[in-house]
């Protein structure tokens, strides 16, 4: 049995404590009324030789605004108001999403390996239970976020402000599932449905440790693991048009589904990974061996590669048919986004491919954990690039209110998948191929 | 010279695995060992070196990449640059994302194919090659291992190999030169 350790606890419990006064102060400082953001800018400007990037984009921004803009010169102040509004929500929405998919990453995972049946991976079921354990609470605070912006309470989403949709014609012919009841009656079913497979999984699987006599228990989780896949892919893809792609009301893209799959697929694996071989240093799970570990390491390595062709399959059609409503998607990422857009290319898809393509690699600890935390962040940038664009616009940064959500989720994944952890015992020991798992070598 | 060598064979893998993990515990040498289908874990077993097959498909991905860029350079960007979708082919970078499915197509093509044609000329393989298999039945259902026999005791080492489960062994006197 693991024991949650009081050093870890306090870690997380700082964690979720310094993220949230971060947050909150975010919150505090986004600018209320026009003449603070000109105040801001100014301040901005007079130190403007030391950020000569961030002057000369916002110039260039302004001529264009200027030459193009009819109407009168506070508009574009107040186009920075509403960003800068926008972006302690956006950074709080990015990283409970972040949490979230790896939860439900790690969900689809274990789902897969029942349905499979595979032999190798049951050594590694308890780690995945506890991390699922997170998509409960994760679900729900992200649910509250979902309903506050379906309901325009802030602005994330522009088709949800019935000002913009009253003067555009493409949300307005989009509006049949693009309302914020149906938005909110579709995500309780996405989650509810998650979250029933989840209940059950787990139940299933500690009732089988209890009374392994006949597989009962076992065959039940292979029945409604294989039916949850089938209502998985459905759903998730349909999750990802309303809670990311909705982003951008006036793009969409036929593969966006795969393409966020492919993202929390690979999150959820790498976290699986980074947990079993923290547990392994702590002297749990010693029945783990580094045939695990390398099998770990080489869905990292292959869904990554899958997460590149998804993207440069979404990236190429786009550039190269060159439509304006679809290839502004990218011109803004590329002309506002460039570092982010073209790091988050280095971190998910270069990084990777070098670090973990050796074989022997995948077998040594410190070089899955390195690219596994670059991984990590690398997606964490991959749904910054979905979610900022279309939110903050140029006004982005990385600074103390994405930071600190990211810290606050952080704090409350670790203690709820760690308190998860000290439920049941870490080796699933009624599963009919427990056997074979222990013995897994490659 | 005339040499000897052992062969002794098996009808079943887990017995043959087994088998030779304990002849190579007496320090007896194996040539090699014939059998129907891989057997996963005999070349482990048999303290083989690791393959080094991986490293030359790596390089001969190396090539195929260049010779990729290399030959859409020249073609697409200094030989004859044609307007192609509104996107003028004068910079290789600016282009990159059309040239992207060509690069990858031609990596996988060159390091498939070197790495079979590797492959094929390390293992000695090539049309019309004779089988070096000395017995048919390995090509069936029997598992055939060589062993080194000519500074040992004929004696000892047969009846060590029956007790690991050989079905059958024969001493055979191999000259030195058709080896």
């Amino acid at each position: 049995m693991y024991t949650l350790s009081s050093k870890l606890r306090l870690f997380s419990i700082i964690l979720v404590v310094v993220g949230a006064i971060g947050l909150i102060t975010g919150f505090l400082k986004a600018p209320s009324t026009i003449e603070e953001v000109k105040e801001m800018m100014a301040a901005h400007d007079a130190h403007g030789s030391s950020h000569g990037d961030a002057h000369t984009s916002n110039a260039t921004h302004e001529g264009a605004h200027g030459t193009a803009d009819a109407h009168g010169g506070d508009a574009h102040y107040e186009h920075v108001l509403h960003q800068l509004q926008n972006k302690p929500w956006a950074a709080l929405y990015v990283a409970a999403f972040f949490f979230f998919m790896i939860a439900l990453g790690v969900l689809a995972f274990y789902a897969i390996q029942f349905a499979a049946q595979a032999g190798w991976s049951p050594v590694l079921f308890r780690v995945m239970e506890a991390i699922t354990a997170y998509l409960v609470p994760g679900g729900i605070i992200l649910f509250v976020i979902l309903a506050l912006s379906g309901f325009h309470i802030n602005h994330l989403f522009v088709w949800a402000d019935p000002e913009v949709v009253a003067h555009d014609k493409l949300i307005q012919g989009k509006t049949g599932w693009l309302n914020s009841v149906g938005f909110i009656i579709r995500a309780a079913v996405f989650l509810g449905g998650w979250f029933l497979y989840r209940h059950f999984a787990v139940k299933f699987s500690r009732k089988q440790d209890e009374n392994p006599e006949g597989n009962v228990w076992y065959k039940k989780s292979f029945k409604i693991a294989a039916g949850f896949l089938v209502f998985f892919i459905y759903t998730e893809s349909m999750a990802s048009w309303d809670w990311i792609m909705s982003f951008d009301p006036h793009w969409f893209s036929t593969l966006f589904g795969w393409y966020v799959f492919a993202s929390l697929f690979v999150s959820g694996i790498t976290t699986i990974a980074l947990i079993t071989i923290y547990l392994k240093s702590k002297g749990y799970m010693d029945f783990v061996n580094n045939s695990h570990i390398h099998d770990l390491a080489k869905f990292m390595f292959g869904i990554s590669i899958f997460w590149t062709y998804l993207w440069f399959s979404q990236f190429m059609l786009i550039w190269y048919s060159n439509i304006p409503e679809e290839v502004t998607y990218f011109i803004t990422r590329i002309e506002d986004y460039k570092l982010p857009f073209f790091g988050m290319l280095v971190m998910n898809f270069l990084f990777p491919l070098l670090v973990l393509m050796n074989s022997d690699y995948k077998r040594v600890n410190w070089f899955v954990v390195m690219a596994g935390i670059i991984i990590l962040c690398g997606h964490y940038v991959d749904i910054f690039n979905m979610v900022m664009p279309a939110t903050v616009g140029e006004s982005w940064f990385i600074g103390l209110p994405e930071i600190s959500a990211v810290l606050l989720f952080l704090g409350l994944f670790l203690f709820i998948v760690f308190n998860a952890l000290t439920k049941a015992p870490l080796l699933a020991k009624g599963n009919p191929y427990i056997e074979e798992s222990k013995h897994f070598h490659y | 010279m005339a040499s000897k060598v052992i062969h002794a064979l098996y009808i079943d893998d887990d017995v043959l695995m087994d088998a030779v993990k304990k002849v190579r515990s007496e320090k007896y040498h194996i040539e090699e060992v014939y059998t129907p289908f891989p057997v996963h874990g005999l070349d482990k077993a048999m303290g083989l070196p690791h393959t080094r097959l991986a490293i030359t498909a790596f390089l001969y991905g190396c090539v195929g990449l260049t010779v990729a860029v290399t030959m859409m350079n020249y073609i697409m960007i200094e030989d004859w640059p044609q307007n192609i979708g509104g996107k003028p082919s004068f910079s290789y970078l600016e282009n990159l994302p059309a040239f992207v499915p060509i690069m990858f197509e031609l990596t996988v093509f060159f390091a498939a194919h070197l790495m079979v044609i590797t492959f094929y000329m390390r293992s000695k393989l090539w049309p019309f090659k004779e089988a070096e298999n000395p017995d048919v039945r390995t090509t069936d259902d029997h598992f055939l291992m060589e062993l080194d026999a000519s500074h040992h005791d004929i004696d000892t080492m047969t009846g060590f190999l029956s007790d690991t489960g050989a079905v059958e062994i024969k001493v055979i006197d191999k000259q030195a030169d058709n080896h």
